[in-house]
């Protein structure tokens, strides 16, 4: 029993879980093991991957971020409109990064500049985005153009579709920039203790306000991809999509109190989602039950948090 | 006739003896002091009378009979409340609703207001408080809080009340009111343990006192009227100089710190001093004296409103602590666990966080250099750690200290050392080699600062003394002229102020 909890409250207690997992739903789960349905796993967890890479600075450096949904919508939306408006997607596609790192880096002035709590401030926005993103289009669906826009999302390399080797990479770079540059260790350092930081002449202000126009910025990449995945730009696109990426991100290991992240975690995190939803799809149960089955893997994922900061603590 | 007794206490933290066989007893109806140093082991017996922490040994005896309180609900049921600095009042509530809170009068969940308004306000007129029971503690003055929390104590038919430094936030005829309640509480029989530094009002309202040094009873008197004030504080202080300090000369240089009218919103008071070039200066004060705060506003941790700050002649534009690293200035802070370290992470990183910037080309860290620099001041501090990516929260104060002083011992170009309470909870041994390192330092030509609040150690290890009181600099002392009385009699309030219409050395 003792050793068992040691493994599963231990540093590798993630990938252990998932191996497990992984292994009961190949063997249990008729098509599960199939190179399309592979692809299409991977194809799902795009958006919730690539939000999630930010979204563990955010949450490493103590902050929180409820607007990513919206972000989402919202940059798709400017990048479908900006390129229709100006036939040229490349500009489409700059205008709704610029848009994204904008949001983003509103967030990060109010948060740490005016020192509002994160939680509310992103609340604001997050409604503030999608009311934008409802404004600008109408309310409605809008639909792209140039079909060369759909070929962001339709195009392979290797077989493998675009998006997933644009989440791939940035899995990379994310990973790398937490362990190995200066930016990375900092945001651990301002979550594990902001105070001793600032004082150890840590810029504390100056870096919340870049974790936050990075998420943003990273908003738009995944709203981009989206939006060609579904062909237009829908303003009610990526609803509770926060919670889904907070949900992986704590999963994986992602202290909710700071100071303790690992990409690694992350990706296992987001990859145990898209299973879960995967499976519950192949099973074909109802949708309905899926809303339950995240919920509770959002507590879990929590109680875990908790349980392992305990354990932490008594070393 | 001995109402309450303390019997052989001793309580012992990690490294620290905090209370060795503590013995003395209180009369009924007797209002008793309790002086000492910070660090004397005041807080510590009144946080095990308050049921708060379990002794190691001994016992305290009510009335006879002996107590083992195990939570503070145990000493509300044996009659004894401690009243904390910090006062235990909700502000959103009404003082009526704070002096029943948790045993609400009620019929079927529904508070029955006419008894909860009418019981306190008969109380709080018994005892000769003049609040509204029906008003919110949030509207109340800090003197009226005190008493609010008094009430609570008789409400809760206290037998014993200890008061920790009430009258710190009082202004004099708010202390005046506390006084006269306290008579009357005495008057019906209660025994009051009060908890202060200031010896006028020792004077003024005690019967007995004790006086705690280093975890025992230094000196006990029976009878204030026939107690000289010296004596008190020759007790507190009368210690042996021990020889773990090891200060030995070294040359000092020109000026290398100078501060001038520096003041902020929690220092109003413009401080001014220098330090120079291989030298130690000590900043002597109890707590509150406004050391930490000076150091912070030095440091740019805290927004300057005044004043300037300069290094060889260099003025630091602190308006944050990176601005004063690069300028040569570093601050080990006050509380290592708020402050200094950064939990969760290895020591490597604890050491490199602000170094680091120097040997990453482009932000991208080189793990290699890293961790050889986090190495060598493992070694050369020696830090006691398996490795270095050992969390930072593992080892043990001393260590940690040492981890912090390798962070900026690592950084270049640093000209200013502030050290505040550079040994706090830290055992011996590793104090002595904190010591140690300091002098080096001095030695290469460092200017440093010292903030303790332990005497000695401020008297060992200095150069030169500044006392604070009351957020300003009261005396300067040379090390020629050290002495321990002269320092901490500068350093308790009443005396200052009294010593500010006579005495030459204020500036």
């Amino acid at each position: 029993m003792n050793s068992l909890k040691k493994i599963l409250l231990g540093e590798q207690g993630l990938v252990v879980i998932f191996v497990v997992a992984f292994a009961v739903v190949a063997l249990a789960v008729p098509n599960f093991l199939t190179e399309r349905n592979m692809l299409g796993l991977l194809q799902s967890v795009v958006t919730i991957g690539i939000v999630a890479c930010t979204m563990m600075f955010c949450l490493a450096s103590r902050d929180f971020d409820l607007s990513v949904g919206s972000t989402v919508a919202f940059s798709g939306m400017v990048a479908v409109m900006a390129s229709n408006m100006t036939g040229s997607i490349v500009t489409g596609l700059l205008a709704a990064l610029a848009c994204g790192a904008f949001v983003g880096f509103v967030n990060g002035i109010v948060i740490a500049k005016f020192r509002i709590n994160a939680l509310i401030t992103t609340l604001a926005t997050m409604q503030i985005v999608r009311g934008l993103a409802l404004i600008a289009s109408d309310g409605r669906a809008v639909g792209i153009n140039d079909p060369s826009f759909y070929q962001i999302a339709l195009s392979r390399l290797l077989g493998v579709p675009t998006p997933i080797w644009i989440m791939a990479l940035l899995f990379v770079i994310f990973g790398f920039v937490l362990n190995r540059t200066v930016f990375g260790k900092n945001t651990l350092a301002i979550g594990g203790n902001p105070e001793a930081s600032r004082l150890a002449g840590v810029n504390v202000v100056r870096m919340r306000i870049w974790i936050f126009a990075l998420q943003g910025l990273v908003c738009a990449v995944a709203g981009i991809l989206l939006a060609s995945r579904i062909t237009s730009g829908q303003p009610n696109a990526a609803t509770g999509l926060e919670l889904s990426v907070i949900s992986a991100c704590v999963l994986g290991g992602v202290s909710l109190a700071g100071g303790r992240a690992a990409m690694s975690g992350v990706i296992v995190g987001v990859l145990i989602m898209g299973i879960a939803e995967n499976v519950m799809n192949l099973l074909n149960i109802q949708a309905f039950y899926q809303y339950v089955v995240r919920g509770l893997i959002l507590l879990i994922a929590v109680l875990l948090d908790n349980l392992r900061s305990s354990s932490a603590n008594r070393k | 006739m001995a109402y309450l007794d303390f019997k052989g206490i001793s309580k012992a933290y990690p490294g620290v003896q905090a209370l060795s066989d503590v013995t003395f007893s209180v009369d009924k109806g007797a209002v008793h002091g309790l002086m000492g140093e910070n660090g004397a082991g005041k807080s510590t017996l009144i946080r095990i009378l308050s049921g708060d922490q379990a002794a190691d040994s001994g016992t305290i005896a009510i009335d006879g009979h002996s107590q083992s309180f195990t939570s503070v609900s145990d000493a509300f049921k044996a009659g004894v409340v401690v009243i904390h600095q910090e006062l235990q009042l909700v502000p959103e509530l009404t003082v009526a609703e704070n002096l029943w809170l948790g045993r609400f009068p009620s019929r079927a969940g529904i508070i029955d207001r006419k008894t909860l308004i009418g019981t306190v306000g008969a109380k709080l007129r018994e005892i000769g408080i003049d609040v509204d029971p029906a008003v919110k503690v949030a509207s109340l003055s800090l003197g009226a809080r005190q008493m609010v929390e008094i009430a609570k104590a008789v409400m809760l038919e206290a037998r014993v009340i200890a008061l920790d430094e009430p009258t710190s936030s009082l202004s004099s005829r708010e202390s005046e009111i506390l006084f006269a309640l306290i008579d009357r509480l005495k008057a019906k029989g209660t025994v009051i343990l009060y908890v202060s530094h200031r010896l006028d009002e020792i004077f003024r309202i005690c019967d007995s006192l004790t006086v705690l040094r280093d975890g025992k009873v230094a000196a006990h008197h029976a009878d204030i009227a026939l107690t000289e004030r010296p004596e008190i504080i020759s007790e507190m202080v009368g210690r042996e100089i021990s020889n773990i300090w090891g200060w030995r000369q070294r040359p000092i240089g020109d000026t290398r710190l100078n501060v001038e009218g520096l003041c902020g919103a929690h220092l109003p008071n413009p401080i001014e001093f220098s330090v120079s070039q291989g030298e130690i200066v000590g900043f002597f004060g109890l707590i509150g004296a406004g050391r930490s705060e000076m150091a912070r506003l030095m440091y740019g941790a805290d927004q300057r409103r005044q004043g300037s700050v300069t290094i060889d002649g260099a003025a630091v534009k602190a308006d944050n602590p990176k601005a004063s690293i690069e300028a040569g200035m570093v601050l080990c802070p006050e509380d290592r666990k708020f402050e200094g370290i950064i939990q969760g992470r290895s020591i490597r990183e604890n050491i490199t966080v602000s170094t680091r910037r120097h040997f990453s080309p482009f932000g991208l860290i080189r793990p290699k250099k890293e961790t050889s620099v986090a190495e060598h001041y493992i070694a050369k501090l020696k830090v006691r750690t398996p490795s270095a990516n050992q969390d930072i929260v593992n080892l043990s104060g001393g260590n940690q200290q040492k981890v912090i002083l390798g962070r900026w011992l690592s950084e270049e170009g640093v000209k200013v050392l502030v050290i505040d309470e550079p040994t706090r909870g830290i055992d011996v041994g590793a104090k002595s080699e904190i010591y140690e390192i300091l002098y080096g330092l001095a030695a290469e030509g460092m200017a440093i600062v010292v903030i303790s609040s332990e005497l000695p150690e401020v008297m060992g290890i200095s150069d030169r003394i500044l006392v604070m009181c009351g957020g300003r600099i009261v005396t300067e002392v040379g090390r020629p002229d050290f002495d321990e009385r002269a320092i901490l009699a500068a350093a308790l309030p009443d005396h200052a102020s009294a010593a500010s219409h006579s005495s030459g050395t204020i500036r």
